[in-house]
């Protein structure tokens, strides 16, 4: 099945309605064909959908379109660039130029948005916790975790932990459990720690190009400071970010997403593989993951390597996986879609995953297991399903958890 | 400087408000330390018989319409007017709305110095000292109350009101005040009530927090009932809130409301940081979960690991009996 | 109309405070500062009257910490000058030592309004503004949530809270001091483009105070308070726990 390339943003980034009047020629090849309004997942609560969002802003209707819900509706699927004929940048394009546009015109943002964009900008995270307690997590993981500026060494690897595997309590179980498996495979290693700063997705698909670059330049600066040979990740959103608009500006390195770096050392792997889980697995292919960068297979090689573990696929998986809600910084949107949606999208995944008779729902993201734990209980499936992540899963058969 | 302790009187349609009665006991406990006498400064319009309902040696009136509601500069010129020729030792009032604007105001235009935050207040080898907290309640700061008619806002709640009702027979004075006063440059229009329709959790002093240990929505009457035993409202964390069973005005934590109420009743909430987040700062929060793991009883004041829907039946009828002995 | 808003950088809490090595005092050293939350309301409140009134909005701000971001965000938003008060004061000085400072810069100018937060979380002498309204002889009022204009320049209508959602409207012959408790909306969100943008052209005047005597208010000892050790749990039969509980009710004067 053939996947569309996603195209690349434009060459120079400019502020956003230059930015609009710039990709205006290209929107003008939007045929109107609808696949874009008929694929999004919250299309039916936006004032407009996708589609004629694209006609109202070519008819010049620029205020009607930035005023309504339709800026803030967008989860950053990706479905929509990936199957749109014209291959046209809608939710990583036009959206958040939308969303710019609204802020420029000093209009008011939803409240729990505006606060993650200002605790970004004092301390570098969007929950508005001291940086220096970023690699707090690393002292109780139980192995330990470098820290480059005490290093004072080159590494082989640089693993950047981001935000949410940073702060947020479940996320943190799992940077923990992921050092013991890098521990236990051997791998020269070390994380930012205080230096850390957020990479800007959430931040830049907001809107807030400003602060996304002032971002930028800092990662930038303190990925200098330092010899590595790769760079590897936990966030997809992140990972995404860095790979490909880190470039625009200047950075640039190798980097992977976990699961694939994890899935190149499958022979190392393996034999630590010992416990048999027993259980019927459904993953979930995260959108970062996989409409944005592809790494469909890896996270199933992963899973397959584990004994026992029987995997069945969702009816909508890999390129037309359904979103889980958390992107494009509508993570902190919630009380804002709340509002607006009946169907939550994380409700209608799970129900998704209970209906494949898994016992499992495995993830790759750092927002998904809360997400969806929520949506368990919501659904009334909390004594069918569990929500682990794939590094929980193979710290349980490897028996280090 | 004399030894006497000062309380400013605080009223609300036609009742003293308990941080007046809380200074009150305060001021008498202190005032008796030192051999002195208790005063305290009452100003409104009809509320010359509020003063028998204050245990304290003199009353320092100011009964006029002009007074009937708070305006500032009317008040603050009344307790000037009062302190003119007296100087005791401290006057008390509450950190409150009220107290604060007089704190403020007064403390400059008759230059005596002021304390604010103020949650403590003791005698030591006959010293005044006064404890203030900071930062949100992060830090706390030991005073030296000084050598000099000090102006003191206590934060409500921080003294014990007296048990049973301490009536006095204070002497009543008139404050010396102008038949006409000069010119006020703020004049009170009118009292803004609160809007009708569903609860602002964040202004309720009582909070039932329910999680999805409740289990379904028939089980919300019943917290209702403790909740209204208790003076307070039911509220919920997210699980709940998203199932429909409360409306979102009742959803508390990180994309809900943020409260700090005197007491937070958390049943079947495992306290997840998104839940603690808008509610750690509550004055004493009391757990009950069937996890003894429960995150919230990390950060809860009190816990009890047993099932809520057993439990609060009987905390409302503990609750009520409680009220109608308190009644009585 | 002429509105000037002051307003004090405050220790920011997310960056945790540390009681210096004297035991009576901050330690300076831990300290990273920011704007205090309620000044950024009156800020608001101030850039609001703008809006719905003619108006010039004045800021003035002590040097503590890094005020430059702050001033320039304030332009950002619609003020139309912003003052940076250089005081030569180490550390932040009480709230009358403040207030004193304020009225010697005020002193000849005329601004029909003064808005200040009524609160900041370093306050331990009293309101600033009720402070700054006594030295200057002018009306105060504080816990603002409110401001409109009546009738021209000369009378503002303001809204005081009180506890439970109640609140007085009251009417304030201006010149006045507000000390403001919440704008009528949260204040806004500035992108940063917008910020560095403003901040390459801005111009932030800085005025040299020879501050006053300082009055400070005479610290026995800082502390912090008890950490909290988890829950103390009840336990027994269901009825032995209610009982229990509402013991604890009893005592903490929560029973009706």
């Amino acid at each position: 099945m053939g996947v569309a390339q996603v195209p690349p943003l434009p060459e120079t980034p400019g502020p956003l309605f230059p930015e609009l009047a710039s990709a205006e020629e290209k929107f003008r090849q939007c045929i109107q064909c609808g696949v874009c309004s008929g694929s999004c997942p919250m299309g039916e609560a936006m004032d407009f959908a996708p589609r004629r969002a694209v006609k109202m802003l070519l008819e010049g209707r620029f205020n009607e379109v930035v005023e309504s819900n339709t800026p803030w509706l967008c989860v950053s699927c990706h479905t929509c660039a990936v199957r749109c004929p014209s291959q046209l940048q809608i939710s990583d394009g036009l959206f958040p130029a939308l969303r710019a546009a609204v802020m420029a015109e000093g209009k008011a943002i939803d409240q729990d948005l505006q606060k993650a964009l200002q605790n970004t900008y004092l301390y570098g995270n969007p929950m508005g916790i001291s940086p220096k307690k970023r690699a707090e997590w690393a002292k109780t993981a139980g192995v330990p975790v470098p820290i480059m500026s005490q290093l004072r060494r080159p590494v082989d690897v640089l693993w950047i932990v981001e935000c949410n595997p940073s702060f947020e309590p479940r996320g943190q179980e799992i940077s923990k459990l992921l050092a013991r498996i890098l521990n236990a495979l051997g791998v020269d290693f070390a994380i930012l720690g205080p230096e850390e700063r957020c990479l800007g997705d959430c931040e830049w698909l907001a809107g807030e190009r400003g602060l996304f670059e002032m971002l930028i330049e800092r990662n930038i600066e303190i990925l200098s400071k330092y010899k590595f040979r790769e760079i590897i990740m936990t966030d997809p959103h992140s990972y995404r970010t860095l790979l490909k608009i880190y470039p625009f500006l200047g950075g640039r390195y190798h980097v992977q997403p976990v699961v694939a770096f994890l899935a190149q050392r499958l022979d190392q792997l393996k034999p630590l593989l010992k416990k048999k889980l027993n259980a019927t697995i459904t993953y979930h292919d995260s959108c970062c993951l996989g409409r944005k960068t592809s790494h469909y297979e890896e996270p199933r090689m992963l899973l397959r390597a584990i004994p026992g573990v029987k995997l069945v696929e969702m009816v909508q998986n890999r390129e037309s996986s359904l979103c889980c809600g958390g992107g494009a910084s509508t993570i902190y949107l919630d009380r804002y879609i709340q509002e607006r949606v009946k169907d939550r999208l994380a409700d209608r995944r799970v129900m998704q995953a209970a209906a494949t008779g898994a016992e499992t729902l495995a993830v790759a993201c750092p927002f998904e297991p809360a997400r969806f734990e929520d949506a368990v209980k919501v659904t009334g499936n909390e004594q069918k399903l569990i929500v682990r992540d794939i590094i929980e899963l193979l710290a349980e058969s490897m028996e280090i958890a | 400087m004399g030894k006497d302790i000062w309380v400013v009187a605080e009223h609300f349609q036609g009742h003293l408000n308990d941080i007046t009665l809380e200074l009150v006991a305060k001021g008498r406990e202190l005032a008796q330390a030192a051999e002195a006498k208790l005063a305290v400064v009452l100003l409104g319009s009809k509320v010359k018989g509020l003063a028998s309902e204050l245990a304290a040696d003199v009353v320092y009136l100011v009964d006029r319409p002009e007074f009937r509601e708070f305006t500032p500069e009317a008040y603050c010129a009344a307790l000037e007017a009062a302190l003119k020729d007296a100087q005791p030792r401290a006057v008390l009032m509450g950190s409150t709305s009220v107290g604060l604007d007089l704190l403020s105001m007064l403390s400059a235009r008759i230059a005596c110095p002021c304390l604010d935050n103020c949650t403590r207040l003791e005698v030591r080898d006959g010293r005044l000292f006064a404890t203030s907290q900071i930062y949100g309640g992060k830090l706390f700061v030991e005073v030296a109350v000084p050598e000099a008619t000090t102006l003191i806002a206590v934060i409500p709640g921080s003294f014990p009101r007296p048990e049973a009702s301490a009536a006095g027979r204070p002497e009543v004075q008139d404050i010396p005040l102008p038949a006409t006063l000069p010119e006020l440059r703020i004049k009170f229009r009118k009292l803004i009530e609160p809007p009708p329709g569903d609860v602002d959790i964040t202004q309720v002093p009582v909070l039932v927090a329910v999680g999805r240990g409740i289990q379904n929505p028939d089980n919300l009457p019943m917290a209702e009932k403790l909740a209204e035993v208790l003076g307070g409202a039911v509220c919920a964390s997210r699980p709940v809130i998203d199932q429909g069973w409360l409306p979102l005005t009742r959803q508390v934590g990180k994309s809900g409301m943020t409260v700090k109420p005197k007491l937070y009743l958390a049943f079947g909430i495992s306290g997840a940081p998104e839940h603690w987040e808008g509610m750690k700062n509550s004055e004493l929060i009391v757990a009950v979960n069937t996890d003894p793991k429960a995150p919230i009883f990390g950060g809860a004041h009190y816990g009890a690991v047993t099932d809520a829907l057993e439990l609060i039946p009987l905390l409302t009828e503990e609750a009520r009996k409680a009220s109608m002995k308190k009644a009585s | 109309m002429n509105i000037a808003v002051l307003t004090k950088q405050v220790p920011d809490l997310v960056e945790g405070v540390e009681i210096d090595s004297t035991g009576k005092a901050v330690d300076p050293d831990s300290i990273r500062y920011i704007l205090s939350e309620s000044d950024d309301h009156a800020l608001e409140e101030a850039v609001l009257l703008k809006e719905r009134t003619p108006a010039r909005v004045e800021m003035f701000s002590l040097d503590t910490g890094e005020v430059r971001d702050t001033l320039c965000m304030a332009l950002a938003k619609g003020a139309d000058r912003v003052v940076l008060i250089r005081t030569g004061l180490e550390t932040l000085p009480s709230n009358h030592t403040v207030a004193k400072i304020f009225a010697s810069v005020l002193q000849g100018l005329s601004f029909d309004l003064i808005l200040t937060g009524v609160r900041a979380i370093d306050d331990l002498d009293g309101s600033l503004g009720g402070l700054l309204a006594g030295y200057l002889n002018l009306p105060y009022v504080g816990l603002v949530r409110k401001v409109e204009m009546a009738d021209g320049t000369s009378m503002a209508i303001v809204q005081k809270e009180y506890p439970g959602g109640y609140a007085a409207e009251l009417e304030v012959k201006l010149p006045a001091v507000l000390g403001i408790q919440a704008a009528e909306q949260p204040p806004r969100y500035v992108p940063v483009s917008r910020l560095r943008q403003v901040m390459k052209t801005a111009k932030v005047e800085e005025k040299e105070t020879t501050a006053p005597e300082p009055e400070t208010v005479a610290v026995e000892r800082m502390f912090k308070p008890e950490e909290g050790m988890g829950a103390t749990m009840f336990s027994g039969t269901p009825e032995e726990i209610a009982s229990q509980i509402v013991g604890l009710f009893s005592e903490r004067r929560l029973v009706r």
